[in-house]
């Protein structure tokens, strides 16, 4: 069959960070063809490329679209050409009407005034053709997302699609839901439509591809086809098999005793009350231990730590958490400091610093009482303190007294690092502590971790990227859906295995 | 020869430049001043001097008084990333309390006063727990809020103007510190300078003010060379310390030349001062900062920006209140009037002081020369006999000016 659509060497820079490296995609007409890798692999980035959101001019290499060289400026333009993209995040406007929704930017008007009629009328066939029993003038919050998901699709349909790309499409929905997702992709390949679908779950991945391209570190790795048959087994290799030699610093640690225990930990979402986000979560760190969290984004890691830390997420909170061996109260954030847990956000820009303000501001945000007396504070006091972290840190600025909205990534993680280890913490729950900085700060936040470990700290460390929790960790969870899946040691742990527990549920 | 005249020149040019560099830095915080002095000097030649005779001066700030007071506590709910714009209606309203109180109950003027003050705490209190602890958006609490103590005070007064007030309660706003100096000094200096009369304690307290600002000017400059963050050059440091060591110097002299020190200025100064070190020198203040800066942050660091955020409401009705006091006691009656769309001058001068419309940025001094700056020109037009229409029209665009020329910086920097 002819190719719809063919991406050659495509290579994308972002300042530091080389994010695709000459990638190629073959996509042949009327398949489903799946792509995918870990997070960070590039799949999104590849896929902005495609759609536009990049334009032409911002990549190198060239793209063929049914034939011809395409050049998209933007995402209009690809979505003239047939090009549609759904993302993670659904992107409906909640309080607008089904038919609203999925009209909205190409509304039925004639001169600016909106036919209704014609409108729900269109609106009622598409909804047929996706399979949902919904009335067009039903308001997009009062369906669930699976349903949302649908309309997202039909809105798609609306534009004369020839290329649906769904972005993992089926990590916020339940089973059944997904199920009926995946049919509607092949009920609309018998209908002519050439789909991609990014997911990371390899069971869907099989029941509807055809083709599979791998991509790893911004590289594309395999192609797999189904007919000449591929197992998960060689999905999972291609995904994760990489080099992993000097990227951890040399560290040899000796746990101490029982820190942190956590028991029958339940937490619901804090707006679908009815969802329970974790199940019954129950792990342990050592003082001087470094334990691993390990799972995709969205199977519960931050929403367990940030519950953990003074209820900072979700409703209906139950369990318990000791320290030491004794039960602490954990109800809210300045009471879990007290009691000696830091939580270093994923999210630094906008939960970890106050970005507009100095290094010193930040560094002793969490703990102003140890550099003042009877709440006046003694700014010499802090500035030691703000340059005593600059030192141990080997933070790269010109002084504390610079704002941190100037400082690079890996800078401002050490900022945040800073805070929390000038609140004396015992345990330190690290969430994604490398993300999105360059290799050579990683591995000083690495070797930070490490001299913590060796101060008698136990510390927790999420992450996404599983070279750096095999690098770094005594131990390691593995979760998915809310649930501790698994636990492997250091010995035991590898990149097939951590992904098996995901992947296998 | 060459060489060795080349070389301070060139030390020379790059000094100038790192001048220049410092000042298109911080163009904001200076930009402020010299507006304020180039203000200044255009009425001042404009209308013949009239701007800063005597009485004028005396006038000017007892004018601006009530709006100083309440600006303090406005760029702190400011800072914490809210508005309240009930603060004219609460201010009126407790003007009213005052009145009935004082005039028709003949209650004791201290017992009053403490009343009134509780009163405009607890009204702060009122709405800063629907904005905090409910999240209702404080424009709409406090929007309600103005409507509501807008009514309560034509309820409270039954539409009339009450009052006169009893003279000793006149003097919170009218009244003039004594001078606790022989008169002997007083008529001699007034001889040395060729003047009517001199009020020996303002002529004083504004050079020991003026010395005191130098000193902590110098100290901290000291203090902060040696964490090696002397960012401003010296020259400016120099120029910017007798600019406002000598503003003030002039001020309490041309204040001498009439009744002396005001009450007001008094207060409105030691209120000035506590809110400046409570901003930039204590925990609360330095959180209010992160509050605003990033409530999600702040919440994370273990700031209970809920309790912040109510406390910063509180304070501003109790300022509402003391401003209450000092309005209707400048005014000696209370009016149903009273207050109207003042919250606006309020909040305008704390946004041509530097506050940011987000949150997290501002300073007390920033908010009070901008209150001062809005003053002048209300008081400089007046003057000259431009109309109340045309005045209108200057002091909207003067905001626009300073806040589009705010947002401009901000852009050039990011």
């Amino acid at each position: 069959m002819s190719p719809l659509l063919e991406m050659r060497d495509i290579t994308k820079t972002f300042p530091g960070v080389k994010a695709l490296d000459h990638v190629n995609l073959e996509v042949s007409k009327g398949e489903i063809h799946a792509v995918v890798g870990e997070n960070g692999a590039g799949k999104s980035t590849l896929m902005k490329v495609l759609s536009g959101v990049y334009p032409h001019g911002q990549y190198e290499g060239e793209i063929i679209y049914d034939g011809q060289p395409a050049r998209f400026r933007d995402i209009r333009d690809s979505e003239d050409h047939g090009i549609i993209i759904i993302h993670q995040e659904l992107a409906l406007v909640p309080q607008l009407s089904i038919a609203e929704n999925i009209f909205l930017g190409n509304e039925r008007a004639k001169h600016g005034i909106i036919n209704w009629h014609e409108t729900n009328r269109r609106t009622e066939d598409l909804l047929a053709k996706v399979g949902l029993a919904e009335a067009p003038t039903t308001k997009v919050d009062g369906i669930g997302v699976g349903k949302q998901q649908l309309v997202e699709i039909a809105k798609a349909l609306s534009k004369d699609v020839k290329l649906l790309i769904l972005d993992e499409p089926t990590a916020a929905l339940q089973e059944n839901d997904s199920r009926k997702l995946l049919d509607l992709m092949l009920e609309l390949k018998t209908q002519g439509v050439t789909s991609i679908i990014i997911s990371h779950k390899l069971g869907e991945v099989r029941y509807v591809a055809d083709t599979v391209t791998v991509i790893r570190d911004g590289s594309t790795v395999s192609k797999l086809n189904a007919k000449t048959g591929f197992s998960e087994d060689d999905i999972v290799r291609d995904m994760v098999g990489r080099d992993m030699t000097h990227r951890f610093p040399q560290h040899k640690r000796s746990p101490g005793k029982m820190m942190l225990e956590v028991e029958n930990w339940n937490v619901w979402h804090p707006e679908h009350t009815e969802r329970q986000v974790i199940k019954n979560a129950a792990f342990n760190v050592r003082a001087g231990e470094v334990v691993g969290i390990a799972g995709l984004m969205g199977s519960g890691r931050t929403e367990l730590a940030m519950s953990i830390f003074g209820q900072s997420y979700g409703r209906r909170i139950s369990g318990s958490v000791k320290l030491d061996g004794t039960a602490i109260d954990v109800s809210t954030v300045d009471r879990a400091i007290a009691a000696g847990i830091s939580y270093v956000t994923e999210d630094r820009k906008s939960l970890g610093l106050v970005l507009d303000e100095t290094i010193q501001f930040n560094t002793t945000l969490a703990n102003l009482e140890a550099v003042s007396s009877g709440s006046i504070l003694k700014k010499n006091e802090e500035t030691k303190v703000a340059e005593k972290y600059r030192e141990a840190l080997a933070i790269r600025t010109p002084s504390v007294f610079q704002k941190t909205v100037n400082l690079s990534g890996g800078n401002q993680q050490k900022v945040v690092l800073a805070k929390w280890l000038f609140t004396e913490p015992e345990v330190l729950i690290l969430d994604e502590p490398t993300r999105g900085i360059d290799v050579g700060a990683k591995y000083e936040i690495y070797t930070i971790i490490n001299e913590l470990a060796d101060q008698g700290k136990a510390v927790v460390m999420i992450s996404s990227e599983m070279p750096e929790l095999l690098g770094m960790c005594d131990r390691i969870y593995v979760m998915n859906e809310g649930v501790l899946v698994g636990e492997l040691s250091a010995a035991e742990a590898s990149q097939e295995r951590i992904m098996s527990l995901i992947v296998n549920e | 020869m060459n060489v060795a005249n080349s070389e301070p020149t060139a030390s020379a040019t790059a000094d100038t430049k790192s001048i220049r560099h410092y000042l298109s830095a911080n163009l904001r915080q200076y930009g402020l001043l010299l507006a304020l002095i180039a203000v200044m000097v255009f009425f001042q030649i404009v209308t013949d001097g009239t701007l800063l005779r005597a009485i004028n001066v005396t006038n000017l700030l007892l004018q601006n008084s009530y709006i100083i007071i309440m600006a303090l506590g406005m760029l702190i709910v400011i800072v914490a990333g809210h508005i309240d714009l009930s603060v004219g209606s609460v201010m009126g309203f407790v003007g009213a309390l005052a009145a009935v109180l004082i005039v028709n109950y003949d209650i004791n003027i201290y017992l009053a006063a403490a009343i009134c003050l509780a009163t405009g705490a607890a009204i702060g209190a009122a709405q800063g727990y629907w904005v905090a602890y409910w999240r209702i958006p404080s424009f709409i609490v406090t929007l309600a809020g103005m409507l509501v103590f807008r009514g309560l005070s034509l309820w409270l007064l039954e539409g009339q103007s009450v009052g006169p007030f009893p003279r000793e309660f006149q003097i919170i706003a009218t009244g003039f510190l004594p001078d606790i100096f022989p008169a002997g000094i007083g008529t001699s200096l007034a001889a040395f300078f060729d003047v009517r009369q001199i009020n020996t304690l303002a002529v004083a307290s504004g050079v020991v003010a003026a010395a005191l600002i130098v000193w902590m000017g110098v100290r901290t400059r000291a203090l902060n060379q040696s964490y090696g963050m002397n960012e401003e050059p010296q020259s400016i440091f120099v120029a910017r310390t007798f600019i406002v060591a000598a503003a003030l110097v002039f001020v309490t002299y041309k204040l001498a030349q009439f009744r002396g020190l005001p009450n007001v200025l008094l207060t409105m100064g030691v209120l000035t001062v506590i809110y400046a070190f409570l901003t930039q020198s204590t925990v609360i203040g330095r959180r209010i900062y992160a509050l605003g800066g990033n409530v999600k942050a702040a919440k994370l660091s273990g700031i209970k920006t809920e309790r912040l955020t109510f406390l910063a409401f509180m304070n501003m009705g109790f300022l509402a209140a003391a401003a209450g006091l000092v309005f209707a006691a400048r005014l000696n009656t209370a009016t149903p009037k009273a207050g109207f769309a003042l919250e606006l001058d309020v909040i305008a001068a704390v946004f041509i002081g530097g506050a940011s419309m987000s949150g997290g940025v501002g300073t007390i001094i920033g908010a009070v020369v901008g209150a001062f700056l809005m003053g002048v020109l209300n008081n400089g037009m007046s003057i000259m006999g431009i109309g109340i229409d045309f005045q209108q029209m200057i002091k909207g665009l003067v905001l626009l000016a300073a806040v589009i020329f705010d947002v401009y910086n901000k852009n050039k920097q990011g």
